[in-house]
């Protein structure tokens, strides 16, 4: 009788948790109807009171209201202002904590200067509490990993900013290599890189030691070095000066591999040969302090550097201090009233963003098939006293605050 | 004298001076938002000699052959702006030999050549409490200065009270920064930090009262010490205390630290306002906070808001805005109001906060902070909403003097960022249009 008990308590208990689970399956999946005013696709010109309608995680229609009609058993979703979940095409957040404390900086390894090998995903934090506050700003994908304070800090990844684990959240496991030229990128306390011409010879030996490595012993920096010679993935070289920029560029044709900028305060000094590479240019943000290699940073940067005909997107970047990290909602803002148009100034946080790490085929437009990601906002996105009113990763609203 | 290069408005200056006596100039047409008092659509701003001499509704307003007009038509004009917490001009305060060192001023450090002056005249800063940091428990005095041209040393720069004395506070800190385990004469906990302060302020009532009682006669006099000085001016009313204070129980020791001693008290940033507002508003303190874009940096800060403003409002606090330069930069101060006021700020008492508040924690609320006739011609013009990304400073006035303006191109280079921004400036070369070598 007792144990009969035990089982018809144990089957209900089962019954219960199998109503609740496909009740949450309900729910993370339902199909939702995004009303906007202005709803700015990124595929074309904005839609004037459009609809995006998701469905299973994934866009299936966009279109004005007069175009798609909404099926009944959709949630209906309003905004303001609508535009694809944002991108930050760089980052540390996720491998450096909001704390600051050491137990919470892991986007840096001291030991030495030279570490393709070390991996983001074995470091990121899915559930720290800055993904969270930059979600709540429309931000649904971020490029992150190792810090620019070393001459070769590590790999970076591309995750979603929602999710419980590395695992469920990551897009692109291994996206750059990070590399940084010039002041930042210097060991100190008299180690070697000690100078700018150091940075560069230890980068190519280890470039030619990695096109006669033969793969037996294993080498993990080898291995990952390999990969930048095959054209596999791009060195995010992280440069401010005019003469590090050259010096990436000399570096890139002895080696014929891919590059993509980063900060590149001094890019205008020498746009010619940057647009002549064909590198896309993730230019620093916009609010970043002038000083040390960004003395010559200018809030026109990124509008100066599009304007020229060279790829970017912008970032929140890497911050020691405070604020722990920047928003890049508001790096593209401030852009904004500087120079860069506002359809560049979104684009260089959603699609533009998107291609240049290589995603657009999933992310960064609101076009059919893509990931649902989206954000929403009460006004011009870019203006200080507008909100964020809500945040949509694969079709889940994963952040309802008013922020 | 090379100024007459450069704008319309300089060419002014240098003819006043040869008529020794500046001629009436009046701006017209522009949103004037005088802080005190609604904001006045199609408004005028007369001036003369560095001061405010009238403000109003343009229509129908007919000006006298000798007033200079200038057409401020789709303009926002509103009171310079006041930061209460800055670093800007290179200040050193306190060296690592002790803890509390009043006797430290910083006006002994400003390098008044700095870029960093000229970056926070582009921002709209025209008065500017400079402090040293926050490392100490009291880490020296602090120096209010107004961003004028053409400053060649820190005199050109100060303010003086109605003493004919040049004004400043002292800055003070609790919390972590201070604390130093291990330190030499450095606490390693809060309570410390406490102890070591309030010895000092017995101490400096003691001292107070040695000169009370001496009276007239110079023989009974304690010797001087330069420390003691310093805080028993704080006793005395005559120099604000600015609190660096972060988490709550760090504020309620302010407020506690204020009670025993009596010393008027700015608290500074007070990251977790909002965990505290009541118990701010009751003691009746003014908060000047900073917006910062995103919580941590260091654990003291973890909990810090941007909602501090609406909370602080919602109390009846009087409240203002720094920019802590170069945590946040001035050149985008405004910003901090803007940030307020979306998280839940009034717009009215987000644009106070930049402006009187900081002037009433200054103790030149008779002066600054708004645009009322009789106080000083400082004032901005805007070209559009001053909460708006797209709107940009256009001048700076200072006492009537244009100090900054977007159309110079060495102005303009200040504001923006590029080669050469950063340079020390030359300030006689300012309005100067060219290369001027050097390196620049």
């Amino acid at each position: 009788m007792i144990s009969n008990f035990k089982f018809q308590i144990s089957n209900l208990l089962v019954f219960v948790c199998l109503i609740i689970f496909v009740l949450s399956i309900q729910d993370i999946q339902a199909q939702i109807a995004v009303k906007g005013e202005t709803v700015w696709t990124m595929t074309g010109e904005p839609i004037t009171n459009g609809i995006v309608l998701i469905k299973d995680g994934k866009i299936e229609a966009v279109g004005t209201a007069a175009q798609i009609k909404i099926p009944s058993n959709y949630k209906i979703i309003t905004a303001k202002v609508v535009t694809p979940g944002l991108i930050d095409a760089h980052t540390v957040i996720g491998l450096n904590g909001y704390l600051n404390q050491p137990h919470d900086q892991m986007a840096l390894d001291g030991s030495s200067p030279i570490q393709p090998e070390l991996r983001a995903f074995d470091a990121y934090d899915a559930r720290e509490k800055l993904i969270e506050w930059v979600r709540g700003f429309g931000v649904t994908t971020i490029h992150t990993g190792h810090q620019p304070s070393a001459l070769v800090s590590g790999q970076t990844m591309i995750a979603k900013t929602f999710g419980n684990n590395v695992d469920e959240v990551t897009i692109v496991p291994t996206a750059m290599i990070a590399v940084t030229l010039g002041q930042d990128g210097l060991a100190g306390q008299g180690k070697s890189p000690g100078t700018r011409g150091k940075q560069a010879a230890m980068l190519r030996a280890e470039l030619i030691k990695a096109g006669n490595y033969k793969g037996d012993p294993r080498d993990l920096k080898m291995e990952m070095w390999q990969k930048v010679l095959k054209r596999e993935i791009p060195l995010l070289v992280t440069v401010e000066k005019a003469q590090d920029i050259m010096t990436a560029l000399r570096i890139a044709k002895e080696f014929n591999i891919k590059l993509v900028f980063d900060g590149a305060s001094e890019a205008m000094q020498v746009i010619d040969d940057i647009k002549a590479s064909g590198f896309p240019v993730i230019v620093h943000p916009t609010m970043a302090r002038p000083g040390g290699d960004r003395e010559s940073l200018s809030l026109e940067d990124a509008g100066k550097i599009r304007g020229a005909g060279v790829p970017i997107a912008l970032q929140s970047g890497y911050e020691g201090y405070v604020p722990k990290t920047r928003v890049v909602l508001f790096e593209a803002a401030m852009a904004a009233g500087n120079g860069l148009s506002k359809r560049d100034a979104l684009g260089a946080i959603t699609i533009d963003a998107a291609k240049i790490l290589g995603i657009d085929n999933r992310v960064g437009s609101l076009a059919v098939g893509k990931d649902a990601d989206i954000a929403m906002y009460d006004g011009d996105p870019f203006e200080f006293v507008t909100h964020c009113t809500g945040t949509i990763i694969n079709g889940q609203v994963v952040s309802e605050v008013v922020r | 004298m090379k100024r007459y290069f450069c704008s319309f408005f300089v060419l002014i200056a240098f003819c006043c001076s040869v008529f020794g006596q500046e001629m009436r100039t009046v701006f017209v047409g522009a949103k004037i938002i005088p802080i005190v008092g609604n904001p006045i659509e199609n408004g005028y701003l007369l001036i003369q000699n560095g001061k405010i001499i009238e403000i109003g509704n343009a229509a129908g307003k007919v000006w006298t052959a000798d007033t200079i007009i200038v057409d401020a038509k789709g303009k926002v004009i509103m009171p310079g702006l006041i930061d209460s917490h800055s670093h800007i001009g290179e200040p050193a305060g306190a060296d690592g030999s002790s803890p509390i060192q009043p006797d430290v001023r910083i006006l002994d450090s400003l390098n008044v050549r700095a870029a960093s002056l000229q970056r926070a005249q582009a921002g709209g800063i025209t008065t500017v409490n400079v402090m040293p940091g926050s490392g100490h428990l009291d880490s020296g005095q602090t120096l209010y200065l107004k961003l004028r041209d053409g400053a060649n040393k820190i005199d050109d720069l100060l303010l003086y009270d109605k003493d004919g004395k040049y004004m400043g506070g002292i800055k003070f800190a609790n919390g972590t920064n201070p604390i130093r385990p291990g330190g030499g004469s450095f606490p390693g906990t809060r309570a410390k930090s406490a102890a070591l302060v309030r010895e000092q302020f017995i101490k400096a009532q003691a001292y107070k009262e040695k000169i009370a009682k001496a009276g007239d006669d110079k023989t009974k006099l304690p010797p001087r010490d330069l420390a003691m000085e310093a805080l028993v001016e704080t006793l005395e009313g005559k120099r604000v205390v600015h609190f660096h204070t972060h988490s709550h129980n760090d504020i309620l020791t302010v407020l506690r630290l204020q009670k025993e001693f009596g010393f008027k008290v700015v608290l500074q940033h007070v990251s977790e306002a909002w965990k505290v507002a009541d118990e701010i508003a009751k003691a009746k303190v003014p908060s000047s906070i900073i917006m910062i874009d995103s919580p941590g940096g260091k654990l003291e800060t973890m909990d810090v808001s941007m909602t501090n403003g609406a909370a602080l409002e919602k109390v009846g606090a009087l409240v203002g805005f720094h920019t802590d330069d170069s945590i946040t930069d001035s050149r985008w101060f405004l910003r901090s109001a803007g940030m307020a006021v979306r998280f839940g700020m009034s717009r009215e008492k987000a644009l106070y906060g930049m402006t009187m508040a900081n002037a009433i924690m200054l103790d030149m609320q008779n002066r600054v902070g708004s645009l009322e006739a009789g106080k000083d011609a400082d004032f901005i013009v805007l070209s559009g909403d001053p909460l708006s990304v797209y709107t940009h400073v256009e001048q700076t006035w200072v006492e009537g003097k244009n100090v900054f303006d977007r159309k110079n191109p060495l102005d303009y280079l200040t504001a923006v960022g590029g080669f050469g921004a950063g340079n020390d400036k030359f300030q006689d070369l300012d309005c100067f249009d060219g290369d001027i070598g050097g390196g620049n």
